[in-house]
């Protein structure tokens, strides 16, 4: 093993020295997937040995892999080959210093998409780190964040700057073997977010990213590491919009999130990319493996509203290890157009006295498919566990689907589970109930279904839940009526 | 002058069942009218088919408001030029604050009238001032429009919804259905303090009771889908005393109400 080892790492040297220096010249790589590819993409981000060959770990490891089925998603085949694994934004590598060295072209996107960003900065006073495509290109608040010692960057720089708090707890939630989409991001994950909270710190502003999704037949393999130390508490916002095309685009991210003893992490999702047209053409595949572990008296509290995507396959999970942790999944999704969403959530109690909730509300609308699947898993060891689930499902139409998967495994008996579930159409009675009192079609459907989910949107931050509310409704326009 | 509402040989239909069968009506400003009759007469459903529901289907007649057609209007379009009815089953909008709701009905009706829209607190303040009125407890507000509610929270809110939007025309679906008496005059007195030179109001009830607190100008039977008998406040002290069944044997005339 050591010989071949070694081989290998001269071999590394070599390819990166005569093979691909030019090629890191380039803002994006030709399709195709191979070792070489991982190797350029590591040295065009100047990496450390240790982060290239743990991705060349994962990607022998991805090509014994095959790329799951159980969902129930009608997927058309995914060519590896034919995406290009890295692309930037063309400007200088040096990269930005403020919001004025930005792109004026690439702040105009943002504009269209109705995120002003230097607005949300000044009036919300949220820490913006942007990623556009593979590259950060906007980081603020930075310096009101360092002086409690938070540290929210990039991830590429956390790799530079912290290379000891990344090689610590990188993988060590979702570890690279974990699933098809989770080893193929390890091996090749472009970018993403870091952040690290301080012991005993409470982070005073909400932590945001705004994700994009540009450059043609790219796929993008985002890269989050959130890590609370013990007693500290963090709230993180993403929210994403894609703009319209006419292939898919795969997504495959992961992101781990680190919960010490007596830390709490808030988690919040806005996600809105292109769900395609209504025949179901250009819309994201989005395969997403995000995971949350909580030591003794953690808590991990995943909120997601899901409009966008032709394709979602999600389960933000929680890992109960520690005593007394606790764990929450609150989630809106909702499918229409041509749109399949399976989506739900893991909760895994360990330790004594740990408690989860799960909220789910599935809307389906059109053509759309909404599946719940969730699975509570109580161990052996954990005494007095207790989990609530419950699942609502909302249909719009007659050609809409929705379902349910719940897995319950206990192995404990003192644990508890409660499931409820219940589907419903939407009310035509409620409808002209508010017509009659002049409400239009589109603001009562609107209405009735934030409704429907308000025990999820309530757990949103304020100018998320109001943002998540309209984009509900105009997810469902023209779908009643 | 023309009539606010002016029905003229209305029939309607559900799943081809024909409900309507040439109702004649027309009801001026100032004016309230009852219209009474058996279950199963017809009476709902012209309500439901002035506010525009789509279950039924409008197959012969018109029906105009302030001149216009109001069958080809949207129900929202009909709310908003003035049109209002209580609902005989309120429905229940879960999680929807009824704040939020009432406001965003009042202001789509006031961006119609060419008013200026109402913000959160000018809002509260009329709101607040019209339920001391209806001896309703302000956390009402807070609550999800009717989720939870008794029969008898329902229909106050209807009437205070009522009193918000001050319609043209109000038209009581059996409002008075499932109220106690304490509740029917709350009821009753928040109707009573809509009557107006400006403004009509049609009574539809089974039982002459409403109508001791709620003084019509006209009454009119419905029988069989059309205006059996028509008069004056007299007729249902008439209908209370001889009941309904004379009407089978056919004194039925057609009905000419309004000044």
């Amino acid at each position: 093993m050591q010989d071949s080892d070694a081989i290998l790492q001269e071999r590394v040297n070599q390819e990166y020295k005569y093979g691909w220096v030019t090629d890191i010249e380039q803002d994006i790589f030709p399709p195709g997937l191979n070792e070489d590819v991982i190797r350029a993409l590591s040295a065009k981000k100047k990496e450390p040995e240790w982060l290239t060959e743990w991705r060349l770990k994962a990607y022998r490891h991805w090509l014994n892999m095959k790329q799951p089925d159980w969902a129930k998603l009608q997927v058309s085949p995914i060519d590896y080959q034919a995406i290009s694994y890295y692309a930037a934004p063309k400007s200088k590598e040096d990269g930005p210093k403020s919001l004025d060295d930005i792109d004026p072209e690439i702040r105009a996107t943002y504009d269209k998409l109705g995120i002003p960003l230097v607005e949300q900065m000044a009036l919300a006073g949220i820490a913006v780190d942007a990623v556009f495509d593979s590259v950060s290109v906007a980081t603020t608040f930075r310096a009101k964040l360092e002086e409690l010692g938070i540290i929210f960057c990039s991830f590429s720089e956390a790799v530079r700057e912290h290379p000891d708090l990344v090689k610590k707890y990188l993988g060590s939630v979702v570890p690279y073997t974990d699933n098809f989409f989770a080893t193929l991001n390890s091996a090749v994950f472009s970018d993403g977010s870091f952040c690290y909270v301080p012991k005993g710190v409470r982070c005073p502003m909400e932590l945001s990213t705004y994700f994009r999704i540009n450059a043609g037949n790219t796929g993008q393999f985002e890269r989050t590491l959130l890590v609370a130390d013990e007693n500290s508490y963090v709230s993180y916002l993403e929210g994403c919009t894609a703009p319209m095309r006419d292939e898919n685009q795969l997504h495959a991210a992961v992101v781990e999130l680190v919960a010490l003893d007596g830390a709490q992490i808030k988690y919040s999702t806005v996600q809105n990319w292109y769900p395609g047209d209504a025949q179901g053409k250009g819309g994201i595949y989005n395969f997403v493996t995000k995971r949350g572990k909580a030591m003794k008296g953690a808590k991990l509290s995943w909120t997601q509203v899901e409009t966008g995507s032709a394709i979602t396959w999600k389960y933000p999970s929680c890992i109960l290890q520690g005593d007394n942790s606790v764990g929450e999944f609150y989630s809106v999704a909702l499918s229409s157009l041509k749109q399949q969403a399976d989506t739900g959530t893991k909760m895994v109690h360990i330790g004594k006295n740990t408690r989860s909730t799960i909220v789910s509300k599935g809307i389906s609308a059109m053509l759309g498919q909404n599946t719940y699947r969730g699975q509570v898993l109580i161990g052996k060891n954990a005494d007095n566990a207790r989990n609530y689930s419950q699942c609502d499902s909302m249909l719009m139409g007659s050609e809409c689907g929705a379902h349910t998967f719940p897995y319950i495994d206990v192995k404990n008996p003192s644990g508890q589970v409660e499931h409820e579930a219940s589907t419903s159409k939407i009310n035509e009675d409620q409808i002209f109930y508010c017509r009659q009192r002049g409400i239009s079609t589109e603001d009562a459907v609107s209405m009735i279904v934030n409704g429907f989910c308000k025990e999820v949107l309530q757990e949103l931050p304020m100018e998320f839940a109001v943002e998540a509310q309209k984009l509900l409704g105009i997810s469902l326009e023209g779908s009643v009526g | 002058m023309s009539a606010l509402l002016e029905i003229k040989n209305l029939h309607a239909e559900v799943e081809g069942n024909k409900i309507l069968k040439g109702i004649n009506l027309e009801v001026n400003p100032g004016e309230v009218h009852a219209i009474m009759g058996p279950n199963g007469t017809g009476k709902s459903t012209l309500a439901q088919v002035l506010a525009g529901h789509e279950a039924f289907d409008v197959t012969d007649g018109e029906a105009l408001f302030e001149g216009e057609d109001l069958l080809e209007m949207e129900p929202e379009d009909r709310a908003r030029a003035g049109l209002f009815m209580a609902f005989q089953y309120p429905v229940e909008i879960p999680g929807v604050n009824s704040s939020y709701f009432l406001k965003a009905a009042l202001n789509a009706i006031r961006k119609h009238r060419g008013e200026p829209e109402l913000d959160a607190m000018e809002f509260l303040k009329l709101a607040k001032a019209k339920m001391a009125e209806l001896d309703m407890d302000p956390a009402f507000l807070k609550r999800p429009v009717n989720e939870g509610f008794s029969g008898g929270e329902k229909k106050r809110n209807d009437i205070f919804q009522m009193s918000i939007l001050e319609p043209k025309l109000c038209i009581l679906d059996e409002t008075d259905s499932g109220l106690d008496i304490d509740a029917l005059q709350v009821v009753a007195g928040g109707v009573n303090r809509m009557r107006s030179e400006n403004r009509a109001i049609v009574v539809i009830t089974h039982y002459q009771r409403l109508l001791e607190y709620i003084v019509p100008d006209y009454v009119h039977v419905m029988y069989d889908g059309k205006i059996a008998k028509s008069g004056g406040k007299e007729l249902a002290t008439e209908l209370e005393a001889k009941g309904y069944g004379w009407l089978e044997k056919g004194g039925a005339a057609p009905a000419h109400a309004g000044a």
